[in-house]
């Protein structure tokens, strides 16, 4: 079975149909590419699957669990985790304590040890600076841990997002146009570092991004929207060559 | 690995223990020296009260980020639920400082309880919406207060909001009479008591806010959206502060009122909340030190100034529109920058040069 099953998903804004009768299928460990003209609704759907909206119509199966409508920080639990386009991290606290947010709900203890600072406070905490620190190595965030999420250059910051996301242990993750704003160096050195977190942590990526080379590069399999219906699916080949999904993208009859 | 805002925070909250010990030393010392004069005496309690109120709304404003106008709702409760219990102990506990710790407890906790009420419905609002609705909920909180009535007699503790259907017994007594507040309070607080609780303030606060529990409601304050998708429960976290400062100024209140001959209900209206929101905005939010020194000058300044007469407020005004361009004006901020860098630059030459 699937990792993530979305059947007729389908959400409408009063009288607006933003996005209807839609149909995904993610496997595990799969990169899967979700793209499409601009206001297309790719970031909607992100925004059904993350439970930030709650679909109008459809179903959300994550893992045999029917996550539809949950709210978002129940959906993270159960193993979503995202980025957003306009990124949104902690700005005021440093990039270490960032993923550590994240690490929330994998290393817990109780308020009260913290308060009053129980034996147990310093051992958790020392395991989450350890797992926080790792997946900053990862992206070579490690030397700026101690920093204001904020004084990140843009680049770094967008991987501190995925870093955060990592940090909760998603057996899926969503990226939305993670490589917005990046140069072609950094685009490519995203690529191999999504691959890379896909290969050692088995998880399954959804993203949207506009960067085709991108997409073609790193994406096994891809569903095209346009005003808010699915166009298109398939590998990349086939959907570069598909030639209602170039009438989308360069306009035609 | 020790890291270097670990360290800073460190340095941060070291700093805040240690002016708060000086100065209670120092004061202590001037007041056994008798160079204080006794207005100043008195006023020692109710400035560890209101530092107290600061620091809680510290936690609302500058920690969960949830603008809150109604914090001396809190204190009332507290304020009261203290008096209560003090005077219903009075007979049967001799000890004043007993009578201290049970009072400030029950302020606390009741706060507390109040806090969880008012949080469930309050917290799911945002912005300007839980600034009013917390504005009103301070004048619901007089409003009751002002019409409770509570006596004591042998069988025990007797309330009512209808002043006439309250029947003591034999020896009883009224200790709450609506409007007419709690009189006749026998002062327990002591300024070494306040002392004792804005330590155990500052340690929750500081423990908390470097915690599993304290980045989370701060990542709430910074992105609430992302927060929530990294797993987060936004309504836990946002109460568990709400609370844990509720509970913080209720027992502010119960050492207020601890410190009064009598308290009535109207003193902690719509002004007050407004005062303590003062202190934290000028201290600046998130700033402990701050909290605590701008509640310390503010609660002083009109005693200080009480021989320049007619001028007094308008000086106390004056004197605060310069703090908070001196805080928070861009230009003065720049200014400030600029110069700690010269001094920095001195000093460091300086230290090459030896």
């Amino acid at each position: 079975m699937a990792l993530l099953e979305v059947s007729n998903l389908g959400i409408a804004f009063g009288g607006l149909q933003a996005v209807s009768q839609l149909d995904l299928k993610i496997e595990k460990g799969q990169l899967y590419g979700l793209i499409g003209p601009n206001g297309a609704g790719k970031t909607t759907v992100f925004n059904m699957l993350t439970g930030v909206y709650k679909p109008t119509e459809g179903d959300i199966i994550l893992d045999g669990k029917n996550i539809t409508g949950l709210p978002p920080a129940t959906i993270n639990q159960a193993g979503i985790a995202r980025t957003f386009q306009n990124i949104r991290l902690f700005n005021d606290l440093t990039v270490l304590d960032n993923v550590k947010v994240g690490l929330h709900n994998q290393v817990r203890y109780p308020m009260w040890t913290g308060v009053l600072r129980l034996p147990s406070f310093y051992t958790k905490e020392r395991e989450m600076n350890k797992q926080a620190m790792k997946l900053l190595k990862i992206f070579d965030l490690d030397k700026e841990a101690k920093l204001k999420a904020s004084s990140l250059p843009y680049g770094k910051q967008r991987k501190l997002e995925i870093a955060r996301a990592l940090a909760t242990n998603p057996k899926l993750l969503l990226l939305d146009e993670p490589a917005a704003g990046m140069n072609p160096n950094e685009t490519a050195e995203l690529m191999n570092t999504i691959k890379f977190v896909r290969d050692t942590f088995g998880i399954a990526v959804l993203l949207i991004e506009h960067d085709m080379n991108f997409v073609m590069g790193i994406c096994e399999y891809i569903t095209v929207l346009n005003y808010g219906r699915e166009l298109a699916q398939g590998t990349g080949d086939a959907v570069r060559n598909n030639p209602k999904v170039i009438a989308a993208y360069l306009g035609g009859d | 690995m020790r890291s270097l805002r670990t360290n800073k925070t460190l340095r941060t909250n070291v700093i805040t223990y240690a002016v708060v010990v000086a100065a209670f030393v120092l004061f202590q010392c001037l007041g056994s020296a008798g160079v204080l004069s006794s207005t100043m005496k008195g006023q020692l309690v109710p400035i560890c009260a209101y530092v107290l109120m600061a620091l809680s709304l510290n936690l609302t404003v500058g920690i969960l980020g949830e603008l809150s106008l109604g914090h001396a709702g809190f204190m009332s409760v507290g304020a009261f639920a203290g008096a209560v219990t003090a005077s219903a102990m009075q007979d049967s506990v001799p000890s004043s400082a007993l009578r201290l710790t049970v009072a400030v407890l029950v302020g606390a906790v009741l706060a507390a309880i109040v806090g969880v009420l008012i949080g469930i419905p309050v917290l799911r609002l945002n912005g300007d919406y839980l600034a009013i609705v917390t504005l009103a909920f301070g004048e619901i909180i007089k409003s009751i207060v002002n019409n409770l009535y509570i006596g004591m007699d042998a069988n025990g503790l007797h309330a009512s909001f209808l002043n006439n259907t309250i029947v003591l017994g034999e020896g009883g007594r009224m200790i709450l009479s609506g409007p007419m507040g709690v009189p006749g309070i026998k002062k327990t607080a002591t300024f070494a008591a306040g002392f004792i609780l804005i330590l155990i303030a500052l340690f929750v606060i500081f423990n908390l806010v470097n915690s599993r529990a304290g980045r989370a409601i701060m990542a709430l304050r910074d992105n609430r959206i992302a927060a929530e998708s990294v797993g987060i429960n936004v309504t836990k976290y946002k109460l568990m502060a709400f609370v844990i400062s509720a509970a913080i100024a209720g027992a502010g209140g119960a050492l207020y009122g601890q410190a009064q001959n009598a308290i009535i209900a109207t003193k902690f209206d719509f002004n007050t909340s407004i005062l303590i929101l003062v202190f934290v905005v000028l201290g600046g939010m998130g700033n402990m030190l701050g909290s605590i020194l701008a509640a310390a000058l503010l609660t002083v300044l009109p005693e200080l100034l009480r021989s320049l007469n007619d001028y007094r407020m308008l000086i106390y005004a004056i004197v605060l529109i310069l703090m908070m361009l001196f805080n928070s004006a861009p230009a003065m901020i720049q200014w400030r920058e600029q110069m700690t860098e010269k001094l920095r630059k001195t000093f460091g030459e300086e230290r090459k040069e030896g």
